[in-house]
């Protein structure tokens, strides 16, 4: 009995691998329209990041090391300060005030005409408002009173080159990336006692199931998001296919 | 008379060894259970990058692989970045019918869910890379997944 239980350990043994599906998640934007036209965009409120075909980075028109763009990324979303008032910087975007009290009204109003759409369509989009507002109420409740929000249109973007190395732009997409999750990371390390990384996991988790906590989970999940939004674009590529296929 | 005694045996006593199957069994159910089979046989180098911000996915029937990077076999295909979908080397414009059958693989409600998991290798150049996520786009498979080893997030 042992002998053939050895027998099959040792062939599961062999052909096991225990896979890990780790990287870096993202969504792509859904195709554009051919008479789409780009909204105008204050230059402001985005921080432009070129990677060129030598994997050299020119950031907002600067020539930039990759070690200091984690930095200069952090900069750009908060030095204009996210709970207080800072001496304005005017190359950076300007965060505004979320007020409850406006919060909170608009919240009614916008409960009201869902009460009263007159079409699913129009109810649906209400309905997105509502979360969105419902979201900036949650950030002003854990995080202890009034926060600054960016603007819509504030985003870090990037763009590469055809023959920008594949290490490289996963690089530039991980320091922008971990600029973000350190910012959120300091505001649930100080709030919930627990970094971001480990407050979203256990919302994963428990997602699923009809756990009582999921709820307050969720939404100390989206109070975050509220303040540090995750807002990485990759600019649409221009049509130059210079590779062979066999 | 001299008495033909049992010379006391020094050390321990040995293990019972009893329990052994139950211990292999064990193990061996383990191992069934974590086992998948693999069936795609890599037909390109991937060495995939390191990164330190990483999302886990649970649910591995969700994630289907594009392989991106240059042939194991040179003589057959040339040591171009190629890229690999399910057994075969294809070409740009196989991805959106590939979209469309590993779609149809999964459950309705999960169709939308679909992942696909881009392992490519580090010498890869972008183009490629970008040609793949336009027909990404055009066959509405938007969620994609950088795979990636795991890195220090530096200081």
């Amino acid at each position: 009995m042992a002998d053939i239980a050895f027998l099959l350990l040792v062939f599961f043994l062999m052909v096991t691998q225990i896979a890990t599906e780790e990287g870096i998640l993202r969504q792509l934007p859904p195709p554009v329209p051919e008479d789409f036209e780009a909204p105008d965009v204050k230059q402001k409120d985005v921080f432009v990041v070129l990677v060129n075909a030598k994997d050299e980075l020119l950031v907002e028109g600067e020539f930039m090391e990759i070690k200091d763009l984690k930095d200069a990324a952090i900069e750009f979303l908060v030095c204009n300060g996210v709970f207080e008032d800072l001496p304005v910087k005017e190359d950076f975007p300007e965060r505004k005030w979320v007020r409850k009290a406006e919060v909170k009204q608009r919240i009614d109003e916008t409960k009201a005409l869902i009460a009263t759409a007159p079409t699913d369509d129009h109810r649906k989009s209400y309905e997105g408002t509502l979360k969105k507002l419902e979201r900036k109420m949650y950030a002003i409740e854990y995080f202890g009173g009034e926060y600054k929000e960016l603007p819509g249109s504030a985003l870090i973007s990037m763009k590469n080159h055809n023959q920008t190395g594949y290490e490289r732009y996963i690089e530039v997409q991980n320091e922008l990336q971990s600029a973000i999750n350190e910012l959120r990371d300091e505001l649930c390390l100080e709030h919930f006692g627990m970094s971001y990384k480990e407050l979203y996991d256990e919302y994963e988790r428990k997602k699923n199931d009809d756990d009582p906590s999921v709820e307050e989970l969720q939404n100390r999940v989206y109070a975050v998001w509220a303040v540090f939004p995750q807002r990485i674009s990759e600019a649409e590529p221009e049509k130059s296919v210079q590779y062979e296929t066999p | 008379m001299a008495k033909f005694t049992k010379k006391k045996k020094k050390g321990m006593d040995e293990i019972s060894t009893a329990s052994l199957p139950d211990i292999v069994f064990m193990l061996l159910f383990f191992f069934m259970l974590v086992t998948v089979l693999k069936s795609e046989e890599p037909l390109v180098n991937v060495s995939t990058p390191k990164a330190s911000e990483l999302t886990n996915i649970e649910q591995k029937t969700l994630v289907k692989y594009i392989n991106i990077g240059s042939p194991i076999n040179k003589e057959l295909y040339g040591d171009v970045p190629v890229l690999q979908l399910n057994d075969a080397i294809a070409s740009v414009d196989d991805v959106q019918t590939w979209v469309a059958q590993k779609r149809g693989e999964l459950a309705e409600n999960e169709q939308s869910k679909m992942i696909v998991s881009m392992k490519v290798d580090k010498e890869v150049k972008m183009g490629i890379v970008t040609d793949v996520k336009q027909e990404l786009r055009k066959a509405n498979a938007l969620k994609i997944l950088y795979a990636t080893g795991k890195g220090e997030r530096t200081k």
